[in-house]
Parts: C-alpha cells; sequence; structure tokens
C-alpha cells in the first residue's frame, strides 16, 4: 500500500496545473442550460480541451485521449475542480456512453463517435426514462422496429439532460411486442432528424436542464445501434455502472466545495454556533472518504478488477454529501440563503443555492437512492427480491 | 500511488482470518462464557504460534517485522469474529511501546515469550483485562510507567461486554516504575485498532441481519424481502464501505505522524464507530425482539461495539482532532493524501 503520488504523477500535475491556469476562463460561462449562446459557449472551452488534448485522458491517442491511467485521471479532475474550470457539458458522452462505447462499440463507431465526443463537436444527451418508465426502466415502451438496414423508432423519453441544445442522444427502445428486460437495444440518434420533436422542461428556478424527446418514425441504420440487437438492458447496466460508480462524479468535486465552504464558514464563524462547525467538519470527512474509496476503487480496476454493485453505495454516498454540505452553506448564510449570487446585497452568497438545487436531484437521478439501496440490498447482501 | 494490499499483505490476512474463523465461533464464545474465561489456551497459543503478537516487533527482536497496514487488517478480522483475546492491543499498542522504550526492563522479550502486558492509557480510566495481566503499562501525569501485577490492587468494574473485564487500578509510582517520558503514538494507533475492529464488528452485525432476515417469515414472505428492511441493512453496508478505506489509509500514514495523519486516524475512529452503531442499531432492529435476547449471539457484538467506540478517545476528542488540522492546514481536491501536505510546494 503505496499513498504517494510518484515523480511522474506529481510532474504530471504541475503539467495539468499550469494548462488550467494558462486557459480556464476568468469569469464564469453562461448557463449552458438557458441559452444557445451558453450552450456554445462551453462547446467551445471543450474544443479548447482537446486542443490541449484534455478532452478525456483516459482515452486511446487515436481517439482523442491520452492512453493514461484512472489515477492521472484522478488528478487531472482533482486539477480541474482546483482551477474551477467550466462544468463539462458534454459529461453524457464523455463520461457516460463514452466509456459504454469503448467496451460495446465496434471499431467503426468508435472511430466515428469518439474523437468527435471527445472534441465537443457532437454533444450528447441521455435518452432512457419515459414517463411509465423511471426507477423501473425496465418499462420502457418506445420501440425500434426494424426495417432493412434501418431502425424505425418512435415514442417519448423523457428527463434527458442537456437534450434541449446537444446534438445526438442515446436512448433504450425495444422491439414491439418485447417484454421487459428482453428486446431492448441501445440505439444512438440526431437530435435533428426528422420525426424528432424536443420540448424543454423547467426546473424549479427556470433553467431548462432538461427535455422530453417525442419520436414520430424517425429513421436510423441499423449500425447506429451500439451493442447486440436486444441486449440493450447489459449494454444500460454497464453504462449505469459508470454512471453511479465512478465517473459521473469525481471525488474532486466535493473537496473543491468543501474547500469554499470552509472559507466561507471561517468567514462567519463568530456568530455560528459549534454545532455548524461539526457539520463542516463532517462534510470535509465525507468528501475525503469518498476520495479514498474512490483512489481504492481505482486502484483494484486498474488491476484488472471490475466496477460490481459499489457503484451502488458509491452513488448514494456522493449524493448525500453533496446535499448535506450545500446545506451547511445556506445555514451558513441564513437569511441570504435565498438570494441569487447576483442580487446587489448578496455579499458572499456566491453559488451556494445553485449548488443545493442541483444537489436536491443528486438521490433521484441516476436511478433513485431508494433503488440503489434495494440493489445493495439484494446484490450486495443477497436478501431475496420483493 | 497504490491504494492496495501487496500479494504479500493478503496471505497474512488470509492466513489469520482461516485460523479466527475456525477457532472463535459464536459455539466458542458460548462455551467460553459458560465457562467464565476472558482466553481461550488453545486459541490463544495458535495466535501466539503464528507470530501475531510481534506482528510489528522489528524482526531483529524476534518480530516479523510488518506495519500497521496488516495490523489493522487482523484487527477488522477480530471484530468480526468477536475475538476476547487481547491480541490488538498487545501486538499493536503493547508491543510498539515497549519496542520504543530505551530500557524495557526485558518485557519485549518475555511479551514476544507469551507474557501479557495490560493498557492503562490516560484516554480510558479503567484497565481492561488487568487481572490476567503479567505487568501493566501505566500513566502518571503522562508519563509512562511499567508495573508488574503483583505491586497494583485492582477493583473490578462490572461492565457489559463479558470478555472485556475491566478494572481500576491502585498503584503507586516510583522513579523505579517509570520507564518513559510519554504515550508516543499509542492513543493513534489505539484509536486506529478499535476502528479497524469496529469496522469487523459493523460488518459481522449486518451479515446476521441479512442471515436472520432471510429466514425469518412474516406474512408468508421471508422479511428480508421487504424494502424497510432491506433499507437498514443498506444503510449500514453504506456507512462500513465509506469507513473501511479510511482505516485502511489511516494505517498507512499513521507512521507519519504529522497533523494530516492524526487527522485521518480521528476520522477512522468516527467514521467506523458510526458504522458500528448504525450496524447494530439496525441488527437489532432486523432481528425483532429476539435482537434483544441473551440466545441471540448478535449481543457480543452489540457489546463490543459499544466498549471500543470511546475506549481510545471520545468522538469529541476525534472531532476537536479534525477541526485543529482544518484550521491550520490547507484543504482542496489535490491534498487528500497526508503525503501530499509533506511535500515542500
Amino acid at each position: 500500500m503505496i499513498l504517494e503520488y510518484t515523480p511522474e504523477q506529481r510532474a504530471f500535475r504541475s503539467e495539468v496545473r499550469a494548462w488550467m491556469e494558462a486557459n480556464v476562463p476568468g469569469a464564469p460561462l453562461p448557463s449552458f442550460d438557458l441559452t444557445r449562446e451558453g450552450f456554445e459557449a462551453h462547446r467551445a472551452w471543450e474544443r479548447k480541451l482537446n486542443e490541449g488534448r484534455w478532452g478525456m485522458v483516459t482515452w486511446p491517442e487515436e481517439l482523442g485521449g491520452r492512453g493514461l491511467d484512472l489515477i492521472r485521471w484522478l488528478i487531472f479532475e482533482e486539477e480541474y475542480y482546483r482551477a474551477g474550470a467550466p462544468t463539462r457539458v458534454n459529461q453524457n458522452g464523455i463520461f457516460l456512453l463514452g466509456p459504454t462505447m469503448m467496451e460495446f462499440g465496434t471499431p467503426e463507431q468508435k472511430a466515428r463517435f469518439l474523437p468527435r465526443m471527445a472534441a465537443g463537436d457532437d454533444i450528447w444527451a441521455q435518452a432512457w426514462s419515459e414517463p411509465g418508465a423511471g426507477s423501473d426502466l425496465a418499462g420502457v415502451r418506445s420501440t425500434c422496429t426494424r426495417d432493412g438496414d434501418d431502425y424505425v423508432l418512435n415514442g417519448q423519453k423523457i428527463w434527458s439532460s442537456r437534450a434541449v441544445f446537444a446534438d445526438w442522444a442515446f436512448g433504450l427502445f425495444r422491439e414491439p411486442g418485447s417484454e421487459r428486460h428482453r428486446g431492448m437495444s441501445l440505439i444512438l440518434f440526431p437530435l435533428d432528424a426528422p420525426g424528432v420533436t424536443r420540448r424543454p422542461i423547467r426546473r424549479m428556478d427556470g433553467e431548462m436542464v432538461f427535455a422530453e424527446i417525442f419520436l414520430d418514425n424517425v429513421r436510423v441504420p441499423v449500425a447506429d445501434r451500439l451493442g447486440g440487437e436486444g441486449e440493450g438492458w447489459k449494454v444500460c447496466m454497464a453504462t449505469a455502472g459508470f454512471e453511479r460508480g465512478l465517473l459521473l462524479r469525481s471525488p474532486a468535486r466535493y473537496q473543491e466545495a468543501v474547500r469554499r465552504l470552509v472559507a466561507l464558514y471561517r468567514r462567519h464563524r463568530d456568530r455560528l454556533p459549534a454545532s455548524i462547525g461539526e457539520r463542516v467538519a463532517r462534510a470535509w470527512m465525507d468528501a475525503d472518504a469518498y476520495a479514498l474509496t474512490i483512489y481504492q476503487m481505482c486502484s483494484r480496476l486498474e488491476a484488472g478488477g471490475q466496477i460490481g454493485p459499489e457503484s451502488s453505495t458509491n452513488k448514494i454516498f456522493w449524493s448525500e454529501l453533496d446535499l448535506a454540505l450545500h446545506e451547511v452553506a445556506l445555514d451558513i448564510l441564513g437569511p441570504r440563503a435565498e438570494l441569487h449570487g447576483f442580487a446587489p446585497d448578496a455579499g458572499d452568497v456566491g453559488d451556494w443555492l445553485d449548488g443545493w438545487i442541483f444537489a436536491l436531484a443528486g438521490p433521484i437521478y441516476a436511478g433513485s437512492n431508494e433503488i440503489q439501496r434495494n440493489i445493495i440490498a439484494e446484490r450486495m447482501l443477497g436478501l431475496p427480491k420483493g | 500511488m497504490q491504494f492496495a494490499f501487496t500479494e504479500d499483505q493478503r496471505a497474512v490476512v488470509e492466513a489469520v482470518r482461516e485460523l479466527l474463523a475456525d477457532s472463535c465461533t459464536p459455539a466458542d464464545l458460548r462455551r467460553q462464557l459458560a465457562a467464565g474465561e476472558a482466553v481461550d489456551a488453545g486459541r490463544w497459543t495458535a495466535i501466539r504460534d503464528m507470530g501475531l503478537i510481534g506482528l510489528c516487533a522489528p524482526e531483529s527482536a524476534g518480530g516479523l517485522g510488518l506495519g500497521m497496514v496488516e495490523l489493522a487488517a487482523v484487527a477488522e478480522i477480530a471484530g468480526y469474529v468477536g475475538l476476547p483475546e487481547p491480541l490488538v492491543e498487545l501486538a499493536g499498542v503493547a508491543v510498539p511501546l515497549l519496542a520504543g522504550l530505551a530500557d524495557d526492563r526485558g518485557w519485549l522479550a518475555r511479551v514476544l515469550d507469551g507474557a501479557v502486558v495490560a493498557l492503562g492509557h490516560p484516554a480510558d480510566p479503567f484497565v481492561a483485562g488487568a487481572d490476567a495481566a503479567d505487568a501493566l503499562l501505566l500513566d502518571h501525569g503522562g508519563e509512562l510507567h511499567l508495573v508488574e501485577r503483583p505491586a497494583v490492587s485492582l477493583v473490578r468494574q462490572q461492565s457489559f461486554d463479558p470478555f472485556r473485564r475491566l478494572f481500576r487500578v491502585d498503584w503507586t509510582p516510583t522513579a523505579a516504575t517509570r520507564v518513559g517520558t510519554g504515550w508516543g503514538q499509542a492513543a493513534d494507533r489505539g484509536a486506529l485498532l478499535g476502528a479497524a475492529q469496529l469496522v469487523g464488528i459493523a460488518q459481522r452485525a449486518i451479515d446476521m441481519a441479512v442471515a436472520h432476515a432471510g429466514d425469518r417469515q412474516q406474512f408468508g414472505k421471508p422479511i428480508g424481502s421487504y424494502q424497510a428492511v432491506k433499507h437498514l441493512a443498506a444503510d449500514a453496508q453504506v456507512k462500513v464501505e465509506f469507513a473501511r478505506p479510511v482505516v485502511h489509509a489511516a494505517a498507512a500514514e499513521l507512521p507519519l505522524g504529522t497533523l494530516a495523519a492524526r487527522a485521518r486516524v480521528a476520522h477512522a475512529a468516527i467514521a467506523a464507530g458510526e458504522a458500528a452503531h448504525r450496524a447494530t442499531r439496525n441488527a437489532v432492529q432486523i432481528h425483532g425482539a429476539m435482537g434483544m435476547t441473551w440466545e441471540v449471539d448478535l449481543h457480543f457484538w452489540v457489546k463490543r461495539a459499544l466498549a471500543l467506540r470511546h475506549a481510545w478517545g471520545t468522538a469529541a476528542d476525534h472531532f476537536a482532532t479534525i477541526a485543529e488540522r482544518i484550521d491550520t492546514l490547507p484543504t482542496g481536491a489535490d491534498l487528500t493524501f497526508a503525503s501530499a501536505m509533506a511535500v515542500p510546494g
């Protein structure tokens, strides 16, 4: 057990730090969930990252990456968050679809989609949930009807993050007449294809963070199916493992939020009760515990291990940690907690409110925490299905 | 950066797991309880023969020369099986203390040869297992004294865990009993190894609850098929999953002796203590009324969890260490590891 970075890892950290210091925009970019302008500003940032070959450092060089191991990916993420760089507008692509394509994609699919994904040329949305299929994802009703070398897609998707402005989506569809986990396929489709209609859904704060997608006889080539025909469930579960367990929420995000929380606490501690100090300490501990768990998990994956049901314990932990740390910040801000950061008398309110609204969704998306608890009980502990 | 056990470490841990899983079953604990024995002679001999008492002692002194990482893994197993014998305290705290003394009066060699030294650390007003010890390491004003058993008188303190016999020790410090100026890292070692045992205790409580919930039927189904019961078990397991890596990191970093390393130990103690609390509490709930009984084995782990949570410092002590670390050292994503804090620049 060696809990020290090698000289090469430290040099890599310095390289990332120097690039970020030289390139991260000085002012925050406008939201990517409100206007096309904000969305395109984030795409431009993705292109800049790609020019520095930082799009997705773990991918092979020929697909737009650097071929680095997971420990270096963690170091990259630490420096990324430390520099306050913009949120990755293409996270559905690079963190979810990308690794899934690496595992299940054909060489042609990888060459066609992954470099464009790393470059931000294609921004992706996820099209899994439906009005009748949320936690019970196997209840998907949207169909893919085979017609020669094409599929014809029909149905309705919902809660698709980034889908308002994104270019492509990866969706779960079933053969007509099939039921539950059988007969589903994962199919890639352009969001501007004929027959696709998008309707933004406003979040409680007005941002259009997700959309409904209506599909009316949308024709896509069979070659744009990821994984085998009828094997969509298996492919989706691999994606879900990445989503819940590792890539979507790197620990650096929470550790840097805690660093800001500690600074906020220091500015106000004179008028705060001791219980707030303990909650700040707890947030610091939890962020570090998550980081240590992920470092241990990455060491195991590098040694050839697989992501297992611990993706469910991880998902519960990061989502609850995120909420708890934002709630301490709001309690410290007191009567100013409800202000937006740009209000005239906001002072050091910052974006804690936005962060809290975002964190509220954490226990719901990527499989609700109640479902994760069932998975832990059944697959990790072996309790009988209900 | 390699946050994983080596092959050698795995081999040691597996050998210990096998020995203790075979020789320390709930039936063994009940036999020992009925006989009123805090030490099982056969098991204790097997533990000594494996060299576990000297796990951390230098090879030059006849030990195995291994470190806290191995010892923490052994402690987790000791917690899991509910080991009554003082292996963890002896090998993890007493032996390193004796090995660090300028003049140990021959006690390190005696301990490696089978003698037992009990610990009277200032964090705990009572000494566990003092009656079965050959000598005691005791505190007087922060200084370390080594006193042989006949020179102290003991007052038994009736307590919950039958295998942790507690005593108030009455004794007179003299220049002759004084062997050291302080306890060094003893409190951190004790807290860390307590945390490792608490992780094992938590996992055992969950495993027992899961076995019961898969077996016990109500409304025509195993109670473990109901979500309300599943979630009690899952919540406890999440606590365990996010305590264990902290314990491992604390074991690897403890030798640094820095504030960052001490805060990690404090974190491990808090996280493992809360995991054991949550797991034993939920396990009692899942067992229903049976969970309250003498007949069901769960109480062995309920008792040990309560005992170890505060034996090497209270939660308030540990939070104070963490507050000091947050107040005086920088925080951030690049500073997860204590080693990163020591690197200049």
